[in-house]
This record gives structure tokens, sequence and C-alpha cells, in this order.
């Protein structure tokens, strides 16, 4: 094209350096396309000016009520060819694994109806495909969803989620993350794609405490993989690994970092025998013996051992609810509501489907407009919102019990009656 | 314009299609991983199948060119199969480990340094700043290009005690997360309203509804409705401005970056934990925000040379203590880094479990 480029003498400066360059990429495309050039000019003007200068409106496709974030250039007089820079957010497969076929059917797309830039990914975890015109969103919104995929969340909607790689190449993953992630998020797509919640509601997918997907502070739900019964060892590796770090790092590495002291390091001949208790010899002398009905399940020897020590088998998920970023009462953290729900069945992983459908509903009814589930959480208390949802109440789910003696204790003995008709009923 | 179209809600694709055949094979069926060099993992099924994946740093927001070339780079030496990591790494797999050098060659070449594995640190989260969002105090990709040409060794190499995770945000709204190092771009003044506008563009419950300190109120402004806002209480955060754009937040002059540590997810160790503000007042210096890099390089120095091996950076500063952190990395401790805010007691010290 003849349109002349921008001068950007403060972008140009990052182009220079070893990390890959976003600056060279919007070079390229400008080089042939008018829309870029502007993108460009105004994004230099961003930098000399220090302020940004895009505001939202109201974009969308046919059928759908979100999806799309709308922007238009508050200085379109002086960059008219990208007054419009709509961004289409698009859900990745699980786990984001691709092929390069879809890849380039996606770059073929975006470079027809799009400006050729593509964010792999955003912070929500949706494919960005950063920048249409209005008339122009619709029909590349048409080619990638004939392609197999489908609009993410905007709004006050559920939300688009992420998993981790998971069961596909990881020994740590504690359940089928990815069948957990589809089952859960295409039951909840109308809420997804007409958004009608008090405000955004996110599922993330961790298989296990390392929580790789951070779902624990920013998931409205957070479903992290699991286990229960006791970590498994393999001398072979153990005595691998011993060989090349040593006494020093078994003790320091290892051992003392247990948070819970659940690790001792013994000599074999002294090693105990029982149910809860795991062991591997990591010499011809000395063993690691573990105590499992003290292990937190934190993650960190087997993540130091990796393969000498490992996942237990009877393996499952703690869900926590109302993690959170900062907006509106600071950053939350997510509060264990399920300690633990197994992930074996096709039954379970549908209990998993519907402990995310009583909470949406739960959300929807009594969360005030603007308000997250943390939020909600906090202003009405844990009991509503497990009463409400039909959990039942555990130990696990307080780091303490209450510190104040202001609560009226009416209800007591009907508690304790029930607790134990539950007992003896199990 | 194209044609009214009835969308097909397939929602999450199966990720089946995609994955290399080695791990559809393993599928949950993986009993350990090492990692043989800086940007490599080498992942051991129980069947006796091996894979080594081949880690690369991306620019995140990429061009088709970009893209395009990454996907011959997989089809030349992977078999064609790619996938992302959270943090916008690109991940190669493959299953024959002669083609793991030639593919390092391959993504270096072009530009894509191989590490963000182990105890490096990995590529930066970040938000979308002037590029495409509505209310950036700063840009992202910029600021995230500019610290990680300073940070490129880092990346490449293992030599940090444990993984380093960094974010940037470019508001306290902080949609670019929790981290080991976050740098966050802070409003310092409240916002300027133009009262012309805020009765025909402005749900005002909404705007008043949204305020987290309760700063603003309904008023009268020249005998028209509007908000005034009690710049006493306000403590500039920029909620206001995206349901009532009139409420300016921006501000090219008060717009500063604040320094925010030890932020983990993990429950490894000890349980997750949030940031903590150590340093604000850094000045939004586009296009390579000098003053921010050496900041956050300081913390790193300081933290590779002082921390012991598996310390995260939250571990690292439980054991000195955070009155050695503010010295040991020279940092000032202001009346601003004590917390005021709901529940701020929990973070006061009510013990003597005091260094000296």
């Amino acid at each position: 094209m003849s349109k002349k480029q921008h001068d950007t003498p403060m972008l140009d400066q990052l182009e220079s350096g070893p990390w890959p360059s976003f600056v060279t990429g919007l070079k390229r495309l400008a080089k042939d396309s008018e829309y870029m050039t502007d993108l460009m000019g105004q994004l230099e003007h961003s930098y000399k000016t220090r302020k940004g200068y895009w505001k939202g409106g109201t974009v969308g496709v046919f059928g759908y009520g979100g999806g799309v974030i709308p922007r238009f250039s508050e200085v379109a007089e002086m960059f008219p060819a990208s007054k419009e820079f709509h961004t289409l957010r698009i859900q990745p497969p699980a786990g984001m694994h691709y092929n390069t076929d879809v890849l380039r059917k996606m770059c073929d797309i975006w470079e027809k109806h799009g400006s050729g830039l593509i964010a792999f990914h955003g912070q929500s975890g949706d494919i960005m495909f950063q920048g249409a015109s209005t008339a122009n969103v619709q029909g590349a919104f048409d080619e990638l969803n004939e392609l197999g995929f489908d609009l993410g969340g905007a709004g006050p909607a559920v939300r688009t989620s992420m998993s981790c790689v998971g069961a596909a190449r990881c020994e740590q993953s504690c359940y089928d993350e990815a069948r957990a992630h589809r089952q859960v998020l295409n039951t909840f797509l109308d809420d997804m794609h007409r958004p009608a919640l008090p405000y955004k509601f996110k599922f993330k997918f961790s298989g296990c405490p390392n929580d790789c997907m951070n779902s624990i502070q920013r998931a409205d739900m957070a479903v992290i993989g699991t286990w229960r019964d006791n970590i498994r060892t393999d001398e072979a590796l153990a005595r691998k690994w011993f060989d090349k770090h040593g006494m020093t790092e078994l003790v320091n590495d290892v051992v003392s970092r247990c948070p819970t002291k659940a690790i001792m390091l013994k000599e074999s001949k002294d090693v105990c025998r029982g149910a809860k208790i795991s062991s591997v010899a990591v010499s011809d002398t000395n063993s690691l013996e573990i105590d499992n009905g003290n292990c937190v399940r934190c993650m960190h020897c087997i993540n130091v051992m990796t393969g000498a020590l490992g996942t237990g088998v009877d393996k499952g998920v703690t869900i926590l609810m109302g993690g959170k970023r900062t907006l509106k009462i600071g950053d939350l953290m997510g509060t264990v509501v399920v300690p633990f729900l197994p992930m074996k069945t096709d039954e379970d992983y549908e209990a998993l489907v519907e402990i995310g459908q009583k909470s949406i509903d739960f959300f929807a009814e009594n969360a005030l407009e603007h308000e997250r589930t943390g939020e909600m959480i906090e202003r009405i208390g844990l009991i509503n919102f497990l009463e409400g949802i039909g959990l039942e109440i555990d130990p696990s789910m307080v780091s303490t019990p209450r510190t104040n003696p202001y609560v009226r204790t009416d209800g007591w003995d009907d508690e304790v009656a029930k607790i134990n008709a539950r007992k003896a009923a199990a | 314009m194209a044609t009214m179209r009835t969308p097909i809600e397939s929602g999450v694709p199966d990720n089946k299609q995609y994955l290399h055949p080695l791990m559809a094979r393993n599928y949950g069926n993986w009993k350990y991983h090492d990692r043989p060099r800086p940007g490599v993992l080498h992942h051991v099924a129980h069947s006796g199948d091996q894979i080594w994946t081949v880690r690369a740093g991306t620019q995140r927001q990429m061009d088709l060119f970009t893209i395009r070339k990454l996907c011959d780079i997989a089809d030349t030496y992977a078999d064609g199969h790619v996938r992302f990591t959270i943090r916008s790494n690109i991940e190669y797999m493959v299953s024959d480990p002669t083609r793991v050098e030639p593919l390092i060659e391959a993504l270096t070449t072009n530009g894509f340094p191989v590490g963000g594995t182990g105890n490096s640190v990995s590529a930066i989260a970040h938000t979308q700043g002037w590029l495409h969002c509505d209310i950036p105090g700063t840009d992202a990709s910029g600021a995230v290009k500019a610290l990680m040409d300073e940070l490129h060794e880092e990346f490449i190499k293992e030599e940090m005690p444990n993984r380093v995770h960094l974010s940037t945000s470019c508001c306290e709204i902080n949609c670019g997360g929790q981290a080991d190092i976050a740098i966050i771009v802070q409003h310092t003044k409240p916002p300027k309203i133009n009262h012309d506008l805020v009765a025909n563009m402005c749900e005002r419950p909404t705007v008043v509804a949204r305020c987290p300190v309760a700063a603003i109120r309904p008023a009268m402004v020249n005998g028209k409705p509007s908000l005034e806002i009690d710049e006493s209480k306000c403590m500039c955060c920029g909620a206001c401005y995206p349901p009532c754009p009139p409420m300016q937040i921006n501000d090219p002059e008060n717009s500063k970056l604040a320094i925010w540590v030890g932020g983990k997810n993990s429950n490894a160790r000890g349980k997750p934990t949030f940031m903590k503000m150590v340093a604000s007042g850094l000045p939004n210096n586009a296009p390579r925000w000098p003053e921010v890099s050496a900041m956050v390089k300081k913390i790193l120095t300081t933290y590779k040379a002082d921390a012991r091996s598996w310390e995260r950076m939250a571990d690292w500063i439980d054991r000195i203590g955070w009155p050695a952190f503010f010295e040991k990395c020279d940092l000032p401790f202001t009346k601003y880094l004590i917390d005021d805010w709901r529940g701020s007691r929990a973070s006061l010290n009510a013990s003597t479990h005091i260094r000296f």
C-alpha cells in the first residue's frame, strides 16, 4: 500500500535487544496495511503523550451478547484508518494445545478479516484476535466458528477457562483436567455468551497443588487436583537422585522443607511400617519415611525428587471458591469448599458440574451488581454460601475456628445431632 | 457486512485432535520428568515412551509472520504440534532426542530465546496497556519487552534459587496477576470530572456503588446532575472510570509505577501468598522504563545472591524478615507500606519476633 508510515522514534527503541519485539511485528503488518500503519501511529502517540486513547462501546456477533471487546479511537481524526480496533476473544482448546494446520488457518482468517495481530493468550486464557473493524467482526467470527472455535466470555458472564498441560504430559496430574474443563464450561455456554450474571465468574483447572493455572488467586471456582492415599515411591529413581545430589541436599532441600515435618530421614532398619507410612531407600543404609496422615500434599518433595516420589493413586480434586483480583475489596484467595471430590467415574465429573451449577445459580440470585463470588461470600459469610449451594461444612475449610465470641449458638445441639446422625449413616 | 448466521455454540474445543500422538498415547500415564538443560523438559511415561519439550519465549502479541514462522519451525522439527504456556511461552514436543538441538538452533536463530524452565525468570504475564485497554496508565507489551531484554540471560539460564514469575499490570485493577515480582501502575491523583458530560454518559448510582472507599457522591454542579469526590478519601484506583469516562483518571505526569513482591500461587512448602507493595513513585518513563528495570534487577540479584535453594521470593523473605529485605534491596520503608485497609491488623506484628 502507498500510505506513508508514521515516524515512531519511541517504538523504534523497542526493536533492539534480544527479546522478540512486538514492534517489529507491528511494523511488518503496517508495511502492507493502512489499518496497522495508523494503529502504530496511535500507539506512538500514546508513548509520546503517556496516555491511552481507546474507549469501549457495543460490538458483537449475531446471536451472542458478549465475547467481543469493542475499541474505538479517541484520536481518530489523527489516525482514521484504525478508528475501530476490536478484539475477538476465542476459547482455546484445554491445555492450549494446537497443531500447525489449525494455527495457519487462524492466520489466514485473521489476514482476511483482521489486523493480523494475535495474542497467545490473554490473561483470561482467550486467544485474542486483536484488531478488526466493526464490519469485519462477524465475518471473522463466522470463519473461526466454522473452524471449530467459539467466542469466549466478556462482561458479567462465565468467562473463558484455563487448564494446565495436565494428563497430556505431566506426571503430577491428578485428574483429567481437559475433560473437566470441557464438561464444566460447555454446560455454561449460555451464561458465557449472553451475559446476565452480577459480574464475571471464572473457573480454572489445575492438575495438582502446584496450581500452574494460578486458580487459587484468580478463579471464582478453582479446581485443583490432589490425592488421599500415600505418596508413591520408586527406589531406583530415589537412589539415582541421591547419587547425584547427596545427603546435604536431601536433608536441606527435601526433609527440612516439608511444611508439616511429615518426612524423616532414617536408617533403613529403623523405618516404621503402617497403613499411612510410605518409605523408600535412597542408599544401602538410609531411607525416607513419610507420615502420609500428616502430609498436606504441598508437592514440594515430589517436585524435588520427581519420579522417586509421586502423587498417590486415590485421586480427585479440592475445590476452592472466591479467588479474585483487586477490584473491589482487594485480592482474595479462594476458600476450600470441597476438601476432596474423587474424579474417577462419569458421575464424579457430573458432580463437579453440579457444584458449578449450584454456585452460579446462587451467585446469580444473591450477589450484588459488580460483586465477585469472593466478595459475596465475605458479605454474607461462608456458612450462608455453603448452605445455599448444599455443601457440608468441614474443619478443612478454616485456618482456625472463630476467635471472636459474638455469635448466637441456639442451634448448637441440633447441629451436633445432625453431625452425629451423618457420621452414623456413613 | 456478512449475512446473519446462527453461531455453532461449540464451546471449548476437544484438545485430543491437536495433541502430539505420543502424548495422546500416554495420556494420564506419565511417570517422571527431568530437565537435560535450561529450556528443555524430558518426560518419561510408565510405558517407557519419552518426549522432549523445548520451550521458547514469544512476544505474546504476534503478527502473522511470527506465527507462521513458529509453525514452519514446528513442521520442520516437531511434527507440527505446539502448545502455549500461561506465560505465553511456546512449547515444541519431539519424540526423537536428536531433533532437540536442531530445534533449539532454529528457534534461537529466528530470535526466539529458549528457556523459561526450572529456576529461571520466565516470560512476564502482562496486560494490554496502550495497545488495546480503555483504562491503561501505561503500556504493558513495551514495558515487558524492555524488561525481558534486561533479563534475557536469566530466562535462558536456570540460576535462580527457585522459579521466578513476573507480571505487569497497567493499572491497579491488576489484571496481570500475582507474581514473585509485579510491576503495577498507580494513579496518584483523584479523577478529574468533566461535569458537562456526567449526566449524559454515566449511571450515577452505579458509579457511586463502585467506589471501594465511598468517596463518590451525587451532586448538582452548575445546575446539572453530576458527581463529586471527597478527595481526602479517594485512593485513586480508577474503578469509577469504566462506568463513567468523564471521570478521567489517566494523567501523564502523575501515573507512577509500583513494585510488589512475594506472591505465589503454588501450595509448595508454604500456603499460597499474596504479593506485597515494596516501592512506589517510579516514573512512567516510556519506551524503556529504565528506573523500573533497575529496581526489578536489584531485587532479583539480591534474591539470587541471598536465597537458599528452593526458596521462592516469598520463602526467602519469610526466612530473613521484611526489615532485612528492605535493607538488602536498598529500598526505603515508608509509612505508605503499612496497610490501613480492611483487615489490616492481620498484617501487623503482634509478637516480639524481631531480628536485630
